[in-house]
């Protein structure tokens, strides 16, 4: 620790929650002081990262005691008991405000926990506050959040990625251990990539989304942000499992995710989908693509190029279905029941016309209206009907793949961190950004980002893609790759 | 397949589809998203490609089910954590503006 109390990042905040959690065990620290120092280092990067919506202090250390006396009485439950977390502010927090970046909902406070944030309390974790987002998780580059945007740990001129770009630049400028992020079409792979740490979207279905403020329900899924690939296993160990409050929840025994961490990758088949090597990939992003398939042939991997002609066809399937769920789902926001409400006009229409006007931002507005319009008589077979079938049909491609291949390994984001502002104006250039993350979430699999490498001193992503419940394959392929290099051990000099 | 599919929005369509959905639009913003919801439709045009006979769609990626739960009375929220979240609100109820003007 350094003379003003505050470490830089580096020393207690910079390790990882397994660190942390060993040196809990032993009683060379309690909760409490990881919350102080935790606390101590929000308030001297905030100003520059503003990663948090909304940091409650006091409920923080009131866990933190709660941790420490558990410990104490010998009662410790798992990998995250007294380790503070941040949770993305589309999950709902009981007498916590939960906004989802969106001015509609300023001053809505949930009456429940999400289920995911039930399960983190259960496991003695300590909430420090609410990530910032896009708004309703619609965007690239946590730019378009109502409360600002988040700049990036290792350039502050620069966007974290988005849409959970205030959980991964709060892991990666040591504000937290740990987070939790929601992934509708890479919302937590790309972030995760651009800022240097590691993001895990899970199998559809392996995560209750009960009480995760609904996007594109076909697609959002719950996830980890963590330094490492085994914080990213112990945390989906104790977020995952079913729960039938979501319909979609799948009905499979609890697992322990830090069992696949084997560290052997040997004999492994490895496809590399040549598709995901798209123009205007960065030539600093290809050859770190390619040094890492080098290091994962020393490991023992085989790999192959393989094609997924359909991956070409991935983004306008996304956003045509994404669109269409958000627009009915947020069709909820009508000024009546919750949030901010403009009600000092004649009828519930204007009270409807205004609340929407005023409440939503632009590319919530964008996404909505094109959602409208795919599903609007007269387009719904050309658009909506078409985008649903050549969903099975990219289905049906990864499924043939895995029959070969048991994972496939693929950049996470064709660029590095852009220079914020860049690509607001231009919509569908942002939604490029995501063009190697969304076709996983069309097809419901799981996935990983792992720092593979740096470019012009920003991180660079790699992604690992599993077959449909191969959560802890994946799990265990990027362990293998990460234990094998250094990348995940670079901070930022924040 | 629709004869009319179209990758150009003309501004009475943003407005109709505006309208449908219960969104405000200014007139500058309706001629933003003319020219923005056209560059998106753009990109959906090469689904058209994409030979799609006979396939069924998928709607989610999980076997398809019906979820069925005991009907039993179970505890559920309270009513006032909801209420006070409604901008309005009279006995117990949520309180919105008259529907016919």
């Amino acid at each position: 620790m350094v003379n003003s109390g505050v470490d830089s990042g580096t020393g207690l905040t910079g390790l990882t929650a397994h660190e942390a959690q060993a040196l809990l065990s032993s009683g060379a620290v309690s909760s409490v002081e990881l919350t102080e120092a935790v606390l101590a280092r929000v308030d001297q990067v905030e100003p520059q990262i503003h990663s948090y919506i909304t940091v409650t202090r006091e409920r923080a250390f009131e866990a933190a005691v709660a941790a420490d006396e558990a410990r104490s009485a010998g009662n410790v439950s798992g990998p995250l008991t007294g380790i503070p977390v941040m949770v993305k502010d589309n999950l709902s927090t009981e007498g916590v405000a939960t906004t989802a970046g969106s001015r509609m909902l300023l001053n809505y406070t949930p009456p429940y926990d999400a289920h995911v944030v039930e399960q983190l309390r259960a496991g003695g974790a300590v909430i420090i506050g609410k990530g910032n987002l896009d708004e309703f998780a619609m965007g690239s580059s946590t730019e378009h959040s109502a409360f600002g945007a988040t700049n990036n740990p290792w350039d502050i001129d620069r966007v974290p990625g988005g849409s959970s770009g205030g959980p991964a630049a709060g892991v990666a400028a040591s504000e937290c251990f740990i987070s939790l992020g929601s992934d509708t079409g890479g919302s937590i792979r790309q972030p995760a990539a651009l800022c240097g740490i590691v993001g895990m979207k899970p199998t559809y279905g392996l995560v209750s989304r009960y009480g995760l403020i609904a996007f594109g329900s076909s697609l959002d899924q719950v996830g980890p942000f963590a330094r490492d690939v085994r914080d990213s296993a112990d945390t989906l160990s104790v977020i995952s499992g079913h729960d039938r409050r979501d319909s979609t929840s799948l009905d499979a025994p609890a697992q322990d995710f830090s069992s696949s961490l084997t560290g052997d990758i040997s004999g492994m088949k490895l496809g590399v989908p040549r598709e995901y090597l798209v123009d205007g990939m960065e030539p600093g992003v290809k050859a770190a693509f390619e040094k890492s398939l080098e290091t994962l042939e020393g490991l023992g991997a085989t790999l192959e190029e393989v094609s997924l002609p359909l991956t070409d066809q991935a983004l306008a399937v996304y956003y045509i279905i994404a669109p269409s769920e958000a627009s009915a789902n947020l069709a909820r926001y009508d000024g009546f029941k919750y949030g901010n409400a403009v009600n000092d006009v004649p009828t519930a229409w204007d009270v409807m016309d205004q609340t929407r006007e005023q409440g939503f931002g632009p590319e919530v507005k964008r996404r909505i209206l094109i959602g409208a319009y795919a599903l609007s008589a007269g387009y719904y077979d050309a658009y909506y009907k078409k985008a649903q079938q050549v969903r099975t049909l990219i289905r049906r491609e990864f499924a043939q793949t895995f029959e070969k291949f048991d994972a496939l390994v693929t950049p996470t984001s064709p660029t590095v961190a852009f220079k914020s502002g860049e690509k607001m104006d231009d919509p569908v250039a942002m939604y490029l950004s995501d063009v190697c993350t969304i076709p996983v979430n069309i097809a419901g699999l799981p996935a990983i980002s792992v720092p593979g490498g740096m470019s012009e001193g920003l991180p660079v992503g790699l992604q690992f893609i599993g077959p449909q419940m191969g959560d802890g394959t994946v799990l265990r392929v990027a362990h293998a790759y990460e234990q094998a290099t250094e990348w995940h051990k670079l901070k930022p000099g924040i | 397949m629709s004869e009319e599919v179209t990758y150009e929005l003309t501004t009475d369509e943003v407005r109709h589809i505006a309208a449908l959905t219960r969104l405000g639009l200014s007139d500058d913003e309706v001629e933003m998203m003319r020219g923005q919801l056209s560059s998106i439709l753009r990109v959906f045009e090469s689904l058209q490609q994409v030979d799609t006979e006979g396939v069924e769609p998928t709607g989610h990626t999980t076997e398809v089910r019906t979820v069925l739960r005991d009907d039993s009375a179970a505890e559920s929220l309270q009513r006032e954590g909801i209420l006070e979240n409604a901008p309005d609100s009279e006995a117990g109820y949520v309180k919105v503006r008259p529907i016919f003007g």
